[in-house]
């Protein structure tokens, strides 16, 4: 485990999410067992566990994308700044515009790249004119470090592109709505190690913004780019707590088998 | 990696809370619940249009299935129907329908004395004029066949005239008949006051789907029994022909066929085919089956083929979904111990796939039931009283069919056939709505999920 | 029927071949049938397939060919002075048909014998009376020629059937014969035999390829028959359709556009109807319904599919035209005829209904669920994920659906008979009766017409436009749909 190398900037103790007891039901399977989480600003909080364990479906639940599965059931709290985003005022539509998200597999529209990350603006009217869409895909488009690689294609599909593009440019169109929060459901588990690497290095660069929650398969990714980590294991968060602590000093046996490879 | 930190310009969002909807959240959600409206709208639309069709057919055509009676004791005088008097049907046969009117319009007013009943400005004769003008050769039917019953009284049932089973069924009342030179006010208390006294009577009608077709003048006697015989003989067609053909077919081109531009061109064929719009069939068993083969029209036999050869893709299509569902380790399995390909097809996946393949012929059978068109074009339209007889000699004589025959009485004037055809469609319906039962009942019973 | 009983002296035939095949195999394995190369049966049906195969197939060709012949044969005996100006010889082949066949069933009936048959003259013998008396009805006497050819029929078509009687059943006896000569216990059966089952399978394959071909020949051949009539400019360029009655030509004219737009307006009606429909409801099922909602509603619609479109025609005829004329036409004072385009339009479009939201059902649910996912977890309500991700990513196959629909429209028959009316017009009232390509189809092909006439070969170049018309949506929408699926596979 030689290539772990633990970030060692400051944490910023900034509670942006709380969960507290929540319960996820699919039909009569119990996914999710009472988990209680605090997930700080401008961190990057990392998901592990063995398949299975309900790290995505937990992270489904932050920006309610689980209310798109007929049978699911969410119980419990969970507070975006405080206010509860299960209360039925809350609008999940805007909800999402706070907390977006990125998924496995790079799933951009059949549409032209600009078209791809001017979406989310343009259905949340975060531009006013022609010129400000054009600045938001731009800025965009550079904060996922496609700009280089796009600037002289924008017109063509974004399906056109190489598999690490394709989730660059999906993470650009998350970015561009503005969220609070980014939720990355194993971004870089369809990709190659060099897009897997630069995809790394843009989660690095995202931190300075935004909230960054991601799921991931591989101890080393999360050890890599990210300052706490959540241990999820038969739908119970074990562990969680700093990253360097959870891997160099396990307080819970299962974390420990787990990251030494006897269960997974 | 550098550009992905300039950035910065951008005003931070504004923090606003998640419990608030902002004005533009507000007009999102309006217009989804509008376009989601529509949506259901459409739907709503849909069931809509298939009720209101069914409550259409359905409430101009119950009433083909009950008709009305007249009870009447008729007498038989030998002088008048069998002048000779030795009996020789072929002499009796002479005295055509019209020797038989004045017989019942006798019975009529006998029993009209009898009872004391009268009706002002009503004569004898258009007291006969209740009566079917069927009913004449229903007696002579009878006597031709029963000699001996001459110079007896017997009692008959006779059908009433069109319209006075109308006026039961509400389609003629007294103001109406003022302006039908076919029925008068007059006829119609008489009608009242015989159903009274029990003489008339409504009640089901077996004849409307055993009886031939009748003249556009007597509606009341119109029935399907050509029609579905025909029908009947034209399904058996398809089933003897298109069934093995499409099944033939598909083994082919599931399990042998080499993949080249002649299956490619077969396969594209069966799909086009099957959009093909079905007069271009019509044309085809016209100019191929009649004109070229010198078959005769209004055959069962040609309809038969002509309706096999568009039931084949159907059946053609199904049939290889069936196949394609069928694992390959059935296969393997099979050729693994030894069998020849041809016998593992034919011992093991084609016994698996054999509930779908009937699946899929039978809804291929009930569409043709259904299909009109074409039979119009190879003379099925034609006016045919006698029934075909039984097959094979039957296929080759004129008979009608179910969806024909509908659209024969749709051609007529007399309001009365918008009702038989009402009911005759209540009829096909029925028909299909048991093929298709069938059909989903064994895709059911024997759904396998591999 | 001598051809039955002949098919079943074949197969008999075949049958005992069957037995003695399976029989002689196994005697030459010393009763041993682990020694044969195949299964006992397959010896047996070795012989049974030689004995029937080339037997039946050689007496359907010869079925086919036989009355040809014999027509070439006859008409040249007819001379040259019967074809008058009324009359053709194809008209005088029917006549000496049908006196042919009133002679075969006098004799049959036994009101003529055999001799008399073939020695009766017409000069002699009251020929129409005789044979009004077994129930053949002939519209004229019969002139000598007709009776001379007549009788040369009847006795070449005997001559050809015995000919062919024989014929077949030595081909029957041969196969039969060889069969069983090559049955031997290292003889390999099975592979005969499931050469030749393949054999019939692509035989079986072959007849959609068939249909096709006898579809275009037969309309190519009729059609190039009536464009020697009548020049097809005026055809395909006229601008009024009014076929003559009296079926002698001349007067007629016979444009097509009129029918075509017809045929266009109401199909555009149709899917006036039956895309905004038939899409919203397949968009609500597949996005918005609840599984249960869905179970009821979904079979409801396609029950729509399923009925038959004499029904929807009757529906036309005495619901839907009446509405309209007595509450929007005649109010409007648009019309006051109940058949009209819009009738038709109406009616045929919730026809359409089920095709079209089945069709794109399909398709919106093959879109991928991650394109729904990436759109919502944007914060795109449902309606903005349909309408700006899942309709454009459908579009394609939706459009295929589409003109699979229009192509359905174009070629309906029984609503535009019954709901469209009769009549050839160029207008744009859709409370006006118009009339189509099919429903000219049937009214000129179910007439009382002269086939050979122009009034009625117009049917087949009508058809054949149809053809070519619906062939190309189909093809197209075909060809779009099959690459959408490989966009997603």
């Amino acid at each position: 485990m030689n290539d772990m190398r633990f970030t060692e900037r400051a944490v910023v103790e900034d509670k942006k999410i709380a969960a507290k007891g929540v319960q996820v039901y699919y039909g009569s399977n119990h996914a999710i067992k009472d988990v209680n989480v605090d997930i700080l600003d401008k961190t990057v909080t990392a998901f592990i566990g063995p398949s299975g364990c309900g790290k995505s479906t937990f992270l489904r639940c932050i920006n309610r994308m689980n209310d798109t599965i007929d049978i699911a059931r969410v119980e419990g709290d969970i507070l975006l700044d405080g206010e509860d985003i299960y209360d039925a005022k809350v609008d999940p539509v805007q909800l999402r515009a706070k907390v977006g998200m990125v998924f496995q597999k790079p799933n951009p529209f059949p549409k032209s790249i600009y078209d791809n990350v001017a979406y989310g603006p343009r259905i949340h009217g975060l531009a006013r004119t022609k010129a400000d869409l054009d600045e938001i895909v731009e800025k965009s488009l550079r904060r996922a470090a496609l700009w280089d690689e796009a600037k002289d294609r924008l017109e063509q599909p974004g399906t056109g592109l190489s598999g690490g593009q394709q989730q660059r440019l999906c993470i650009a169109r998350a970015v561009a709505t503005s969220p609070e929060v980014l939720l990355m459901d194993e971004p870089c588990s369809a990709l190659d190690p060099i897009a897997t690497a630069q995809v790394e290095e843009l989660i690095d660069e995202l931190r300075e913004r935004f909230s960054v929650v991601i799921v991931t398969h591989s101890m080393q990714q999360a050890a890599r780019v990210s300052q706490r980590t959540a241990f999820f294991h038969l739908g119970e968060l074990v562990e969680y707590g700093e990253t360097g602590q959870i891997f160099t000093n396990p307080e819970d046996p299962r974390t420990e088998s787990y990251i030494t490879g006897r269960i997974g | 990696m550098t550009d992905a930190s300039i950035a910065g310009a951008a005003p931070e969002p504004k923090k606003s809370s998640l419990l608030v909807q902002d004005a533009r959240t507000r007009k999102r959600n309006a217009a989804e619940a509008r376009f989601r409206m529509y949506g259901l709208g459409a739907v709503c639309t849909g069931i809509l249009a298939l009720v209101l069709l069914l409550a259409s057919i359905l409430s101009n055509g119950l009433s083909s299935f009950q008709q009305t009676y007249i009870t009447l004791e008729v007498a038989l005088p030998a002088d008048k129907l069998d002048k000779n008097g030795n009996r020789d049907r072929a002499e009796m046969a002479k005295v055509s329908t019209f020797g038989y009117q004045p017989l019942i319009a006798a019975a009529m007013e006998q029993k009209m004395t009898a009872r004391g009943i009268s009706v002002e400005g009503l004569s004898a004769k258009d007291a006969a004029g209740l009566v079917s003008k069927e009913a004449p050769a229903q007696l002579r039917n009878f006597v031709l066949a029963n000699p001996d019953v001459l110079d007896t009284t017997r009692t008959f049932e006779f059908l009433a005239s069109g319209r006075v089973d109308g006026y039961y069924k509400g389609r003629v009342s007294m103001e109406t008949a003022q302006l039908d030179k076919n029925i008068s006010p007059e006829q119609l208390q008489l009608a009242d006051i015989l159903l009274e006294e029990g003489t008339l009577e409504t009640r089901f009608n077996w004849r409307f789907f055993t009886a031939p077709d009748a003249s556009g003048q007597r509606p009341e006697a119109a029935g399907l029994g050509v029609a579905i015989l025909g029908s009947f003989y034209m399904m058996l067609v398809v089933l003897c022909l298109a069934l093995p053909i499409g099944v033939a077919t598909s083994i082919y081109l599931e399990e042998f066929a080499p993949k080249n531009r002649i299956t490619d061109l077969i396969e594209v064929n069966i799909s086009n085919l099957a959009a093909v719009p079905s007069i271009v069939f019509g044309i085809l068993g016209l100019a191929i089956f009649i004109n070229f083969a010198g078959l005769p029209q209004s055959a069962p036999i040609v309809g038969g083929l002509v309706l096999t050869l568009m039931t084949l893709p159907t059946i053609i299509i199904s049939t290889r979904a069936s196949l394609k569902s069928v694992p390959p380790s059935i296969r393997d399995a099979a050729l693994g111990v030894g069998a020849s390909k041809m016998q593992s097809v034919f011992h093991h996946v084609l016994p698996l796939a054999a509930p779908g393949i009937l699946t899929g012929t039978i809804i291929g059978l009930a569409q043709a039931l259904g299909e009109t068109a074409p039979l119009l074009l190879i003379g099925m339209v034609a006016f045919v009283r006698e029934y075909p007889a039984a097959p094979p000699e039957g296929f080759f004589d004129p008979a009608s069919a179910l969806p024909v025959q509908i659209y024969n009485w749709t051609q007529r004037s007399d309001p009365a056939f918008v009702e038989r055809a009402s009911g005759a469609i209540i009829v096909l319906l029925a028909f299909l709505l048991v093929m298709n039962a069938i059909a989903i009942l064994l895709r059911r019973k024997f759904e396998r999920r591999w | 029927m001598p051809v039955l009983w002949l098919v079943i002296a074949v197969l008999l035939l075949a049958a005992a071949g069957y037995v003695a095949g399976r029989q002689r195999a196994l005697t030459s394995a010393g009763n041993d049938p682990r020694d044969l190369h195949s299964l006992p049966s397959y010896y047996g049906s070795h012989v049974f397939i030689k004995t029937a195969v080339p037997a039946l197939i050689a007496m359907m060709l010869w079925l086919l060919v036989q009355p040809l012949v014999i027509e070439s044969r006859i008409s040249n005996v007819i001379p040259d002075t019967a074809i008058s100006a009324d009359t053709t010889r194809s008209l005088v082949m029917a006549d000496v048909r049908r006196v042919a066949e009133g002679l075969n069933l006098a004799v049959n009936q036994g009101a003529m014998s055999a001799e008399d048959a073939a020695r009766v003259r017409a000069d002699t013998t009251d020929v129409r009376e005789r044979l009004g008396e077994v129930g053949i009805a002939l519209g004229s006497d019969v002139e000598p020629y007709v009776l001379q050819a007549a009788q040369s029929y009847r006795a070449l078509s005997a001559a050809m059937s015995t000919w062919m009687t024989l014929f077949v059943a030595a081909l029957a006896i041969a196969g039969c014969a060889i069969g069983l000569m090559r049955t031997r216990k290292d003889f390999r059966a099975r592979n005969v035999v499931e050469a030749a089952i393949l054999a019939l399978l692509m035989l079986a394959s072959t007849i959609a390829i068939l249909t096709t071909l006898g579809i275009i020949l037969s309309m190519l051949f009729e059609t190039r028959n009536f464009f020697q009539q009548y020049p097809w400019h005026d055809f395909f360029f006229g601008l009024t359709w009014s076929p003559s009655f009296s079926g002698r030509g001349g007067a007629s004219q016979l444009g097509i556009v009129p029918l075509l737009w017809g045929t266009l307006y109401i199909s555009f009606i149709a899917l006036l109807v039956a895309v905004p429909i038939g899409l919203f409801a397949a968009i609500y099922m597949s996005e918005y319904a609840s599984p249960k909602a869905r179970a009821v509603a979904k079979p409801l619609i396609e029950i729509l599919a399923g009925i038959p479109t004499i029904v929807y025609g009757l529906f036309a005829l005495i619901t839907v035209g009446p509405l309209l004329r007595d509450y929007f036409a005649q109010p409007m004072g648009l019309g006051e005829s109940a058949s009209s385009v819009m009738t038709a339009g109406i009616v045929m479009g919730i026809m359409l209904i089920p095709f079209v939201s089945s069709l794109s059902d399909d398709i919106i649910n093959a879109v991928p669920q991650a394109m729904r996912d990436g759109s919502l977890g944007l914060g795109a309500t449902q309606s903005e994920t349909i309408k700006q991700v899942i309709v454009p990513a459908a579009l394609p196959g939706i459009v295929g659906a589409i003109l699979l629909a229009a192509s359905r429209a174009i070629g309906e028959t029984m609503i535009v008979v019954l709901g469209a009316g009769a009549a050839a017009k160029l207008d744009l009232n859709p409370f006006e009766a118009m009339t189509t390509v099919t429903v000219k189809i049937v009214s000129q092909l179910t007439g009382d017409t002269d086939f050979a006439s122009a009034e009625t070969l117009v049917a087949f170049a009508l058809g054949l436009t149809l053809f070519v018309i619906t062939l190309g949506l189909n093809v197209l929408a075909l060809y779009i749909v099959r690459k959408y699926r490989e966009q997603y596979e």
